[in-house]
């Protein structure tokens, strides 16, 4: 028997607000968080702007200690599960833990710790390397640690797929919840990479917008003189329930999980497929997956990244995905505010997508000043947007050609 | 011995995050302050560090119980560098 999954509980920490209130209300009403710099002297830096998280003390979720022991990007992960376990009135002991699972991954995981571990091995030698270095790194910990907090004892694991991982770790759990092998998964993803390496890595690969004179102005996906993306972090993370489980105990529904597809580019390790093909096939396999046809799409919350061929190949995709259907729905992206939160990207613009078919209101693509022939469609420039939207799609698309897409309706009994 | 304690108390209050009437001579590292086979480790190599010790032989470290067991041993290391 198939089940149906619903979202009952959301929990973010962004670079625009550490709560959903907070963060939906600076969405929709367009503010950017991005800015110069504060962790690390960027002055041998070609990009000195990121989306940072803002006033973030991991004491208001957890102990010193607890604290101590996690990689930045965990503590997002644990700030953002305990909001969310806590919106959804999920009470570990008034349920089966043992059918509580956790989904949640990263892009890259602790890189924070791997760079500060290595410079002290490098300078003091090898004994002097923290023992809480490999489990504070691996990109795995963040479902290690949320499970050891909440008590959840189900299906664990996590999903790392670059810039998909959020998307992946959502619609793998919710596939999971589907199936029966779980009755809730607390999902999502979850990063912190504004560092050296991380600058330096994707600086030198020019994914990075160099706009820094107009740090607000410097994420503009889908806008003619967009010239890469800027750097977000944070973490997003949803309880999905089975709709009997959610039901049962009277939990509040903000909207359904009705498909997931994945796809493969197999073409290269950076550069998007330039016929749109993966793109095309992963939305057409999530709208499938729903039961939907393509019309009933009212809104894709896009991966939009503001880098020339993603939004360029993206909007191909849709193109070839609804055909003049892609004409008449809006697309959006959260991005151009919150930047680019890589493996937790995809977590934090599914609640955004759930908020959108919830309120009814379209979170704008902000700084589209200049269109794009290769990007003609209605991409909600700059001002929110009234609107019922009955279905709607999530596209992240992840270095190595990975592609997910998840649908979300809005909740009918 | 006193100098040693209270530098001993202060690195453990840091890394084990209690309160610092708690860290007594006779307190057990795991099972009065709480920490796990990590923390010990990364407790002695902070303690090499902070007191410039060699490297605790893992024999040794494995006889560390109590508070008193750590002050105990870098004093008598202390000792033997002189």
């Amino acid at each position: 028997m198939s089940h149906r999954v619903v979202i009952t509980g959301m929990g973010v920490i962004t670079p625009i607000g550490n709560d959903v209130t907070t963060f939906w209300e600076n969405l929709v009403n367009g503010k950017s968080g991005v800015g110069y710099v504060t962790q690390f002297d960027t002055t041998d830096y070609s990009v000195k702007i990121a989306a940072e998280v803002k006033d973030f003390d991991p004491k208001d979720f957890m102990d010193r200690k607890e604290a101590r022991r996690m990689d930045r990007y965990t503590q997002f992960a644990i700030a953002a599960s305990k909001m969310a376990i806590e919106d959804a009135s999920l009470k570990m002991d008034e349920v089966d833990a043992t059918r509580v699972g956790v989904y949640i991954g990263s892009g890259i995981g602790g890189l924070g710790t791997f760079e500060q571990q290595h410079k002290t091995l490098l300078e003091k030698g090898p004994r002097r390397v923290s023992p809480f270095t490999i489990p504070m790194m691996i990109a795995n910990m963040a479902s290690g640690q949320v499970s050891i907090m909440s008590g959840a004892k189900g299906p664990n694991s996590s999903a790392i797929s670059a810039c998909a991982t959020g998307t992946h770790s959502i619609g793998d759990a919710f596939k999971i919840i589907q199936r029966g092998d779980a009755d809730a998964m607390i999902a999502g993803g979850a990063e912190a990479t504004i560092l050296p390496m991380g600058f330096a890595g994707f600086g030198n690969a020019h994914a990075l917008s160099t706009r820094n004179d107009d740090p607000q102005g410097a994420s503009r996906p889908f806008d003619k003189e967009r010239n890469g993306f800027v750097m977000g972090e944070g973490a997003g993370i949803v309880i999905l329930e089975s709709l009997e489980h959610a039901k049962a105990r009277g939990a509040n529904i903000v909207a359904e999980v009705v498909g997931y597809g994945m796809t493969g580019d197999a073409y290269h390790i950076t550069h998007p497929d330039p016929q749109g093909d993966g793109g095309t096939r992963c939305m057409l396999a999530a709208i499938n997956d729903a039961g939907l046809d393509p019309t009933e799409i009212d809104y894709i919350n896009a991966h939009g990244t503001s880098t020339e061929i993603n939004d360029k190949f993206e909007t191909m995709a849709v193109k070839k995905t609804f055909g003049d259907h892609a004409y008449r729905l809006a697309i959006s992206s959260n991005k151009s505010m919150i930047g680019h939160l890589l493996g937790a990207a995809g977590g934090v613009e599914a609640i955004a997508t759930a908020l959108t078919i919830r309120d009814g209101v379209i979170p704008p693509t902000i700084n589209y000043e200049f269109p794009d022939p290769d990007c003609d469609l209605d991409y909600v420039p700059n001002e929110a947007r009234k609107a019922k939207v009955r279905a709607a799609i999530s596209n992240s698309l992840g270095f190595g050609g990975h592609n997910a897409t998840l649908a979300l309706r809005a909740f009918e009994q | 011995m006193a100098d040693t304690f209270n530098r001993v108390k202060e690195l453990i209050v840091e890394h084990l995050d209690v309160k610092p009437e708690e860290v007594t001579l006779e307190a057990g590292i795991k099972d009065d302050l709480g920490a796990d086979s990590l923390d010990v480790v990364d407790l002695i190599l902070n303690l090499e560090q902070e007191f410039d010790l060699d490297q605790i032989e893992e024999e040794d470290s494995e006889k560390i119980v109590t508070v008193g067991d750590i002050v105990t041993y870098i004093e008598k290391q202390k000792q033997e560098q002189k």
